[in-house]
């Protein structure tokens, strides 16, 4: 009940700080519903500006770079603002939890909570898929996880923004994985077998065909991870506010409750996409991970056959 | 026609096709997952494991279409 009334505060906010900005655009330009669609699509754009309840902050620009014929502009925008502000909140819980967890056996508090999901992480991802080897790789999974959960959950707050909605943040995202992915397989086999693997065990004569189509798949599996993250979460929020949009379609103020409603309804499977998402980027990422990092002793052909 | 109504028919199109589509394979998908957690209620973590991963990379692929129709809209 608490958690319904801060939901709909929560939605109410977000009406309101549309309602605010809307009402400026309206008597600005005497917008029709084309402007006011555009508009809506604003929140869910990057922008140079960060809009504050009762501040508006406009965020420096630098100029473009030109980097060898490529235009490079490297301005502060919102979600650039949004995924510091995640590192910043991640950073100080892990080390609230660190030291809460080094003074006693018995972890308390926020290092109970961080523990909670270290061991599912842990026990569910790491180990199944990537066996005892792979403990090594569970400080890059865990700031996989943790990073992309608060990126998720920040664009859920009343006038936050949720950084993986940018196509940019999930392509560096899903960079860094596949070169985890590859460094992973290198480390565990050796780049002799590591190239190995990529001809797939077949006579020489159909390498030609079979190398470039291992590579295609393991850059495809990256991207794929890229766009499911960024899909998700800006599908979402593009529900979210088009939903919301509907209140001034219709111009009248009753019928705002039941948009409200269906929103809030939206907002909390949000929450649950939001950490679905997280937990998917990592168990994918351990699982490509740990197809890699298996060695020719089980009938190494025979397990790539699988996949 | 126009090439833009064109462009917004195609749009809508194919986001209901794709929806379609994935629907119809998760659905596939957690009615046998479900059946087999029935069958052997012990396994039914690791069968909750594997449905969550296939259902991510059914759903990654629907998410390349769904990309694809709002270029095709919005562009």
């Amino acid at each position: 009940m608490q958690k319904h009334l801060a939901d709909t505060l929560g939605a109410a906010v977000h009406v309101a700080g549309v309602v605010d900005t809307a009402h400026a655009s309206a008597a600005a330009h005497g917008a029709g519903n084309g402007d006011l669609f555009g508009h809506l699509l604003e929140h869910l754009h990057d922008s140079r500006e960060l809009d504050l309840p009762f501040a508006h902050i406009e965020l420096p620009h630098f100029a473009s770079i030109d980097f060898f014929g490529v235009t490079v502009d490297l301005s502060i925008t919102k979600h650039l603002v949004f995924l510091w502000l995640a590192a910043v909140l991640l950073l100080t819980a892990a080390v609230a939890a660190a030291r809460k967890n080094a003074k006693s056996a018995v972890p308390k508090g926020i290092g109970n909570l961080v523990e909670v999901f270290l061991v599912f992480v842990r026990d569910e991802i790491v180990i199944p898929n990537m066996g005892q080897a792979g403990l090594k790789y569970m400080p890059y999974l865990l700031t996989t996880f943790f990073f992309i959960l608060t990126m998720n959950l920040m664009g859920l707050i009343p006038y936050g923004a949720s950084s993986t909605g940018n196509i940019n943040v999930t392509a560096g995202l899903a960079i860094i994985a596949f070169i985890m992915i590859q460094a992973a397989a290198i480390r565990e086999q050796g780049l002799a077998h590591y190239l190995a693997h990529l001809t797939g065990g077949v006579h020489w004569v159909l390498w030609p065909i079979m190398i470039p189509l291992e590579v295609i798949g393991h850059i495809t599996k990256a991207f794929a991870l890229c766009m499911r993250l960024f899909a998700n979460m800006m599908g979402g929020h593009t529900v979210v506010v088009s939903v919301l949009g509907l209140i001034f379609l219709f111009g009248v103020v009753w019928i705002a409750p039941i948009p409200t409603f269906f929103v809030v309804a939206i907002d909390l499977l949000e929450i649950f996409v939001a950490f679905l998402q997280a937990y998917v980027f990592t168990i994918l990422t351990s699982v490509f991970m740990g197809l890699g990092m298996q060695s020719e002793s089980h009938g190494g052909e025979r397990s790539k056959a699988n996949h | 026609m126009e090439a833009n109504a064109l462009g917004y028919l195609a749009a809508g199109l194919g986001a209901g096709l794709t929806v379609f589509g994935a629907a119809l394979g998760i659905g596939k998908l957690a009615a046998s997952a479900v059946e087999a957690s029935a069958r052997q209620p012990e396994a039914a973590g690791l069968i909750r494991t594997s449905m969550l991963i296939a259902a991510a990379l059914i759903e990654g692929v629907t998410f390349f279409a769904l990309a694809i129709c709002i270029i095709l809209a919005t562009k």
